[in-house]
């Protein structure tokens, strides 16, 4: 087990850096396929012990950024550096090496779990293939132990996965990211598909085995309250761009992208006095077609604080140090009103 | 208290284990499948027929009096007579037609199940790989695939007959090269399916190497279309291979398949109808059984059932 | 304010293979004119199955019994044939998923119109002329565009929005709206939130909103109720149960719900999980992940009873509800 760093500065345990990924979409048999660019210039990092949470909308790249820091997908452009190495580089055999470290935890609960292997199976597999040197009584002890540790009772060992619910299903995703005791997991909505109640307890469950296995997690999510509830710093993501990134009260307290405002004015709150009398500091129009981007600043179609400059220039992504912002009049605007 | 002996720590780990190996066990998918299929009675009667079919035409023969090659001079061409013991009639040789077409369907039996079963095995492999690979691999493995299906069949057996001769055996290959390609196309197309499922994706997250997901997750997750198909083309084989004797690249005299016999039939059914409507009536049953049960199968593994 | 829909002892029942599920028991509600009514639950609540029955929605197997006055007239029982009467004008229902409930293969002004032509008896050219103006009243720019444009062109939200227009074509008295933001973005959401804020005040219409968002209803509706295992537990005005519950499966919604607001504060959940409608417990079917249960509980289903005239619930349990004590 790894000891809880006590007190900061913690490490950096991943370094993304210009991470950048591009799918072709093809047109037509005979026009040139074009390519969406899902993720553009990812750059951050994510200390050790801590919990990056990853926000934004539909179109904004956060799943397949979460993908393409594990390996799963390809990054186009750009380094992803693992315990000083670059993965990004790493041929995939080399890579799977690596995968003890690095885990994931999928959204929908029931089809990350193959329907023709029981419990006891799917949570052995990481091992099977990653630890060859265990003995199937000691795989056996291993799984044992952690669906003990997830709450799942060890006589459902030799069930198939669609006995279960919603709510059983996902810890047994989470027993299987966590059986090869992984520094780094991405969570990838892993609550989004439970019910209310369920999603508090897997939540819970959660915090705890992070404090109790000392593990990093990247949160993403495009539920803001459930993110601000489990993250310590959280990246806002639009369009395959970072908006803003700063810690959970900063960004709540003070946002400074026009986006990031909006997003917080537009989370439901589950308090009736505090929702009347909230502004809601309405964004016009849709999210712009990822095909077909905005220039400039992709934001400011729906911005209500965009100048001419932002429809020439994109705003760089600037690092404060404890916060970065991509805004061209982020120093300016006094976005605390309300929320 | 045991605790000197430290037997009670291994009495307690010796039953947590039994608590876990004795673990109850769970409906698998193929269990519930299998559930599924009993309660449609026309699959399981069709089940019930085929499997007589199956043990009268291997084991009926011994109880018979005529043998299929034996010749009754003085019955030629003669409809059914129970006193003499022809059953179904005599043909124009003067054999037994009953027991001629038990080893008609013997023979017919065989060549399909053999040739299913080589397609199968063939079939599975090289979609699976064709479509977990993709890119260039898929592309030219499918390409082949293409390439063998435009070829004329008949000119490709015919080819097979002048290189290794007329045998039973070149029927079981003849008819499994031409099986395993649709086996191969209908697989491939489910695994570029099922290697977007996300169990896939968390197999190689959990760092599984290709191969291993390939017979691990995915070729276990292939059984049910598999399974239907196959029992959906042993129709089609006895088909084909009745075309091929017919054509006088199968099955030799006196050896005899249902399709040789329904071809000799057809042409004297107007003054030997039995000759057409015995062999006819046992393919057409068998055919129609494998047919209701390959629907049944289909409808069982149907996961929208659920 | 009248009441535009009463519903009264309503029960659905699905037929299995062996054995009968009920997923609604004795729902009672009244919704009048232009409010908002919540309807509140998890999966396995019955709340959608509630009111597909009073549509006459439900599935080959399943059967309704109970009434659903809309005016004078029960809604439960009545042929499709009757239904179509009410069904699209006077009370409508949308839906989770748009782009199911849109035909891929019309034009939108085409899916518009044929609801007026068949209810109102317009003419064509009006109708269109009408799905126009409903579609920039339901905030769609350039609605020319859009009208003349297939489903599968329009965004999520903008689907969904259509899907609205089309249910207001009729000013109809009733919209039973079932998870309609649940798919969408939260940006998106928020807009349409809006739209359904003003529904009242622009249409008249009444609104049933089914949802396990709290912070959905807690932006909209004015009445809001509760369901667990089919049946109602606890119904009330929305800032009473918000800032008093009395259900201990009300307080342990609330506590399960992160808020933007506060945060790190562990989640209080519900433990256990919800129950099979097969196999209900005894008693009363919250009480095995209740932490205010008693003898009771366990024995005998409470009633839903009137609280101070304010609202019902039905738990035996009449202390104090404190939070940190639902787990």
């Amino acid at each position: 087990m790894l000891d809880k760093p006590v007190k900061a500065p913690a490490e950096d345990l991943i370094q993304v850096e210009n991470l950048s990924k591009y799918f072709s979409i093809s047109a037509g048999l005979f026009a040139r396929p074009f390519q969406l660019k899902a993720l553009q210039d990812i750059t951050f990092t994510v200390k050790r012990g801590e919990t990056l949470g990853i926000v934004g909308e539909s179109g904004c790249g956060k799943s397949t950024l979460g993908r393409c820091i594990l390996q799963l997908l390809s990054p186009d452009q750009g380094r992803v550096m693992w315990l000083g190495q670059d993965i990004a580089a790493l041929p995939a055999e080399e890579m799977r090496k690596r995968r003890k470290d690095l885990q994931i935890i999928f959204q929908d609960p029931l089809a990350s779990l193959n329907p023709r292997m029981t419990v006891g199976e799917i949570i052995a597999d990481p091992l099977r293939s990653l630890m060859p040197e265990l003995k199937a009584r000691e795989r056996r002890d291993r799984v044992i132990r952690i669906m003990e540790a997830v709450g799942l009772l060890p006589e459902m060992i030799n069930r198939y996965p669609h006995e279960f619910s919603g709510g059983q299903a996902q810890r047994i995703g989470i027993a299987r990211a966590l059986i090869t005791e992984p520094k780094l997991i991405v969570c990838d909505e892993p609550v989004s598909a439970l019910d209310v109640s369920i999603q508090a307890q897997i939540l819970n469950l959660l915090a705890d085995l992070k404090d109790q296995f000392g593990l990093t997690l990247i949160f993403i999510s495009h539920n803001l309250s459930v993110v601000r509830h489990v993250s310590d710093r959280i990246m806002v993501l639009y369009l395959g761009r970072i908006v803003e990134l700063a810690s959970g009260d900063d960004l709540y307290d003070e946002p400074r992208h026009p986006y990031t405002r909006a997003l917080l004015s537009a989370v439901p709150i589950p308090d009736p006095k505090r929702a009347r009398q909230r502004t809601i500091d309405g964004l016009v129009g849709e999210i712009p077609s990822p095909i077909n981007p905005p220039s400039g600043c992709t934001f400011r179609t729906r911005c209500r604080y965009a100048l001419p400059i932002c429809a020439q220039q994109r705003p760089p992504l600037e690092n404060t140090g404890v916060r970065m912002v991509a805004c061209h009049r982020w120093q300016e605007l006094d976005l605390k009103a309300g929320a | 208290m045991a605790g000197i002996t430290h037997k009670d720590a291994v009495l307690s780990r010796y039953a947590d284990t039994l608590s876990v190996t004795s673990a109850p066990k769970g409906r698998s998918l193929t269990e519930d499948a299998l559930r599924r299929l009993m309660r449609n009675k026309a699959a399981v009667a069709s089940v019930v027929v085929v499997v007589l079919i199956v043990l009268i035409a291997f084991f009926g023969p011994w109880f018979l009096p005529w043998e299929y090659s034996k010749v009754d001079w003085s019955a030629i061409r003669k409809p059914p007579d129970f006193a003499k013991g022809h059953y179904f009639g005599t043909d124009a040789n003067g054999r037994d037609l009953l027991a001629r077409v038990l080893q008609g369907t013997q023979m017919s039996l065989i060549v399909a199940m053999v040739a299913t079963v080589v397609s199968v095995a063939i079939g599975i492999v090289y979609g699976a790989v064709a479509g977990f690979f993709g890119g260039k691999i898929d592309a030219i493995m499918m390409r082949f695939v293409d390439i063998m299906y435009a070829m004329p069949y008949v000119l490709f057996v015919i080819i097979l007959v002048v290189i290794f001769g007329r045998s039973p055996v070149l029927l079981f290959v003849g008819i499994g090269c031409l099986e395993w390609l649709t086996m191969a196309r209908i697989v491939r197309g489910q695994t570029l399916s099922l290697k977007q499922r996300e169990f896939v994706e968390a197999a190689h997250a959990g760092g599984s190497s290709p191969m291993v997901i390939i017979m691990r997750h995915i070729v276990p997750n292939l059984t049910g279309p598999v399974v239907i198909y196959a029992t959906l083309t042993v129709p089609e084989i006895i088909i084909t291979e009745s075309f091929l004797s017919y054509l006088g690249l199968g099955v030799q005299e006196p050896a005899t398949s249902l399709g040789t016999l329904i071809s000799a039939g057809a042409g004297v059914a107007e003054a030997q109808p039995w000759l057409l409507i015995f062999p006819a009536a046992v393919l057409v049953v068998m055919l129609l059984c494998l047919t209701y049960i390959g629907d049944g199968l289909r409808d069982a593994l149907d996961p929208k059932d659920r | 304010m009248a009441d535009v829909l009463v519903v009264d002892d309503l029960d659905v029942t699905f037929s299995l293979h062996q054995s009968e599920v009920k997923a609604v028991s004795d729902l009672d509600f009244t919704l009048a004119e232009g409010e908002t009514l919540a309807v509140v639950g998890e999966s396995g609540s019955g709340k959608s199955q509630a009111f597909l029955a009073v549509l006459g929605l439900l599935a080959r197997n399943g059967r309704a019994t109970g009434r659903a006055m809309l005016g004078d007239k029960n809604l439960i029982g009545l042929s499709p044939g009757e239904l179509d009467l009410y069904r699209g004008r006077d009370i409508t229902m949308i839906f989770q998923d748009p782009m199911t409930s849109l035909n891929p293969t019309l034009k939108v002004k085409t899916q518009l119109s044929e609801v007026l032509v068949r209810h109102q008896g317009y003419t064509p050219e009006q109708a269109i002329r009408a799905s126009i103006e409903m579609l920039e009243r339901v905030g769609i720019p350039e609605p020319v565009k859009r009208a003349n444009a297939y489903p599968h062109e329009l965004s999520g939200g903008m689907r969904q929005r259509v899907m609205i227009a089309m249910a207001l074509l009729c000013k109809p008295k009733v919209l039973i709206a079932d998870e309609p933001t649940t798919a969408l973005d939260v940006t998106v959401q928020a807009q349409m939130l809006e739209l359904f804020k003003n529904l009242s005040n622009e249409f008249g219409t009444a609104l049933v909103l089914i949802t396990h968002d709290l912070g959905v209803v807690a932006g909209v509706a004015d009445r809001m109720m509760v369901m667990y295992g089919g049946r109602c537990v606890e119904k009330g005005p929305t800032d009473t149960l918000f800032y008093d519950p009395r259900h201990p499966y009300t307080l342990g919604l609330l506590h399960s719900t992160p808020h933007v607001a506060k945060r790190g504060q562990r989640l209080d959940p519900i433990q256990g999980l919800p129950p099979s409608l097969e196999h209900l417990p005894q008693g009363c079917a919250f009480h095995p992940r209740c932490a205010f249960r008693f003898e009771r509980c366990f024995a005998e289903r409470p009633p839903l009873l009137p609280v101070e005239d304010v609202r019902e619930k039905a738990c035996w349990y009449q202390g104090e509800l404190a939070y940190g004590e639902v787990a």
